[in-house]
Formats: C-alpha cells, sequence, structure tokens
C-alpha cells in the first residue's frame, strides 16, 4: 500500500484530498445537525424589532403575535408606537418597500410618553384597568387608581374609556437609562465654531466684524 | 518564552497584515462603516484565523508533509479554510443569530480573505512549530482586529466631519487607510 504509494504520487494526492473532503464533509454534516437552528428564527428577529408595548394598535393581541402575521405576508405598517424607524427596520429586515405608517392604526408621537392619573379626580370605575394590556394600572372598584409607571408603555389605550378624563400622558424624563450621547453637529457649522480664523472670516462675509 | 512574545508583537504591529503586508483589505473597507459590525467582525475572524492556523498546520504537518505532496498545499489550505468558516458561520448563527445578521455576506466572504490563506502559508513557509503556528493565527487576528476597530471608530467620526466633496466616502476611507499605515510603518525595527 505504502509502496504503491511513493510509486504513484498521483494516487496519493488524489486519497490524501478526497480522504480531507470526506473527513471534511463529516464534520460540517455533524456540526449541521449539532447547531441546528430551532424555530422561525424570521419571527423571533421581527418580533425583536417591535416596541414590545403590547398595546394591540395594530388589530393583534400583542407584539408577538403580529411578528407572526408578519412572517405570512401582512402588511407591515401597523405599528404606530414603533413609528417610521420600526417599518424601516422591517422592511430593510425583510427586503421590501417602506410603505408608510397606516393611519387608521393611529398616529406617531415624537417623545415616548408615560400615562399618569390625576388622583382626586378618579372615580374608581376600572374601566382603564381593563383597557390596559400591560396591567400597568393598580387599584380596585371605587378606589382610586394609579399607573406603576416602570410597567406603562405609553399606548394611549387607557385614555379613551376614562369617562372623567383624567388620564393625562405626559411626556417621559430623560433617565441615566435612556440618556444618548449626541453625535457632534455635522459639517460646516461645527468646522466654523471650533476653528477661530474661520469664524473670524464667516464674520467679515456677514459684515458683523466691526 | 520570549519567542512567543515577539510573534504575538510582530504579528499585531510591526508586520501587521492589513497595513504593512496589505493582505485581508476588502474586510477592512467593507466592513468598517460602524464600530458594532467592526467589532463582530473582529470576533468571528479571530475565531476563525485562529483555527484555520491551527487546522492547516495539521493538515501540512500530518497529512501533506509524509506522503510528500506539499505542493498541494494551496489547494488544501483553501478547503481548511473553507470548512473552518462555514463551521464558524453554523456556530454564530446558533450562539448569536444577532450577529450573524449584522455580519450578513461578510461572514461568509471571511473565506476569501486573503489574510487567512496568507497566514495559512506564512506558517508553513516559516516552519512554525504548532504552538507557533497558532500564535501567529492567534496574532495576526488581533492585529486584523486592532486596526479594524482603529478604522471603524475614525470612520464614524469621517462620516459627520466636513470633507471636501470630491474626498467624500470611500475616498477618504483610502486616504484615511493610507496615513495609518504609514503610521504602523514606524513600528518597523521595534523587533
Amino acid at each position: 500500500m505504502i509502496e504503491l504509494l511513493t510509486q504513484h504520487p498521483i494516487i496519493a494526492a488524489l486519497l490524501a484530498l478526497v480522504s480531507l473532503s470526506l473527513l471534511f464533509g463529516g464534520v460540517l454534516g455533524f456540526a449541521a445537525v449539532r447547531f441546528k437552528v430551532e424555530g422561525d428564527p424570521i419571527v423571533d428577529q421581527i418580533d425583536a424589532l417591535l416596541p414590545q408595548t403590547q398595546c394591540g394598535q395594530c388589530g393583534h393581541p400583542g407584539c408577538r403575535p403580529y411578528a407572526q402575521s408578519i412572517a405570512n405576508g401582512e402588511a407591515i405598517n401597523k405599528c404606530p408606537p414603533g413609528g417610521q424607524s420600526t417599518i424601516n427596520a422591517i422592511a430593510d429586515l425583510l427586503d421590501v418597500e417602506a410603505p408608510t405608517l397606516d393611519a387608521e392604526h393611529g398616529e406617531e408621537s415624537d417623545v415616548a410618553t408615560v400615562a399618569f392619573i390625576r388622583e382626586d379626580e378618579c372615580i374608581g370605575c376600572t374601566k382603564c384597568i381593563q383597557a390596559c394590556p400591560m396591567d400597568a394600572i393598580l387599584g380596585a372598584a371605587k378606589q382610586m387608581h394609579t399607573v406603576i409607571a416602570d410597567e406603562c408603555t405609553g399606548c394611549d389605550l387607557c385614555v379613551e374609556p376614562c369617562p372623567v378624563d383624567c388620564i393625562d400622558m405626559v411626556p417621559l424624563a430623560t433617565s441615566i437609562a435612556d440618556w444618548k450621547w449626541e453625535l457632534p453637529p455635522s459639517s460646516k457649522e461645527q468646522a466654523i465654531s471650533l476653528i477661530v480664523t474661520d469664524q473670524r472670516g464667516q464674520l467679515e462675509h456677514t459684515g458683523e466684524a466691526a | 518564552m520570549t519567542d512567543f512574545a515577539v510573534i504575538l508583537l510582530s504579528t499585531i504591529l510591526v508586520n501587521n497584515f492589513v497595513l504593512v503586508q496589505f493582505l485581508g483589505l476588502c474586510p477592512f473597507m467593507g466592513v468598517s462603516n460602524k464600530l458594532e459590525t467592526a467589532i463582530g467582525m473582529s470576533g468571528a475572524t479571530t475565531f476563525v484565523l485562529t483555527l484555520a492556523s491551527i487546522c492547516s498546520y495539521l493538515v501540512h504537518n500530518y497529512i501533506l508533509a509524509p506522503l510528500e505532496l506539499e505542493y498541494l498545499r494551496t489547494i488544501a489550505f483553501i478547503l481548511v479554510i473553507a470548512v473552518v468558516v462555514q463551521f464558524a458561520k453554523m456556530f454564530i448563527e446558533k450562539t448569536s443569530p444577532l450577529l450573524y445578521r449584522v455580519l450578513g455576506v461578510f461572514l461568509p466572504l471571511i473565506t476569501t480573505n486573503c489574510a487567512v490563506l496568507g497566514v495559512a502559508l506564512q506558517n508553513t513557509t516559516k516552519a512554525h512549530s504548532f504552538l507557533e503556528s497558532t500564535l501567529f493565527g492567534f496574532g495576526a487576528a488581533l492585529g486584523f482586529s486592532l486596526v479594524l476597530v482603529l478604522f471603524s471608530a475614525m470612520r464614524e467620526r469621517l462620516a459627520v466631519a466636513d470633507v471636501p466633496t470630491p474626498f467624500k466616502g470611500a475616498a477618504i476611507g483610502m486616504i484615511t487607510a493610507g496615513l495609518m499605515s504609514l503610521a504602523f510603518m514606524g513600528f518597523s525595527g521595534l523587533a
């Protein structure tokens, strides 16, 4: 056997490459079984992009069911809390054109809000508790209700049922958890404000140097 | 011990694969737009480069050398690298779907990263031992990660900088890469 290999290097070469390929094929086959991805990753990915407000404004009971039906071909523009950025992200993921938000399902708000109950006006009717998809409102019949601010996703669903209109949507204050570093202002203004000689030139141009 | 330190130092800084030997330039330009993807790419490349240099050392010394088939090493190494990349792809898809999506097409493209083949081939020409080969691959990957992360941080700044119109985009990227390469030339003579 060894003699044959040394006398015919071409056979040795063929044998070596073929056995290498077989070995690697075996390893990859094993890895394919061992590292098999279970479930439908696309639903998980869409679900991760949705804002998880569970607000139901899309007509589904929550974000995951909506992700499920997007994967089955439903329109992607039914999520007001996520707004245009979420639509763009999902369109990017699914490689489709990004539509604008469907006004039928609500409007996008720029600032994150949280519900606040004016407690001395609350009559304790429990209607907002039934409306809340997140169980973020605490209270009992004929007792004052209050909102657990950490749980509230700002979906507005409790505002409508309130018979005495004592629920306000207040803008969320920036906290350490959601504070973002602002990018430096782009292009010219920044350069001008940084470089003293440019600043002078700018002033001369606008005639304010004197 | 000092030998190993010298190998690491030389592959990371002095003979940096990207900026001094100009290998693996496509991911260097392609994935450096965002720091986050650059770090992910660095991780994946480190994994692949180290594993590929170990595997190609084993293949070369225990299969090709005894059969006197050294002339087949290029094709054998390409086979090894392709398998390691495919393995890494499956591994990342399982362990981190997010990183898998961020890396996207660049993950299979590690196969064609010439630095990976370059490391394997240089290991055989320099007749490195097993440990030396491993360190050489790992050092090359660290060097690649270092410049990729540095470069992507710079490109994030460049994206908001006031660059003259003709130099916008890839052009200023190339110039920056050239300047970085000049700076890395300064390390020659260190080891």
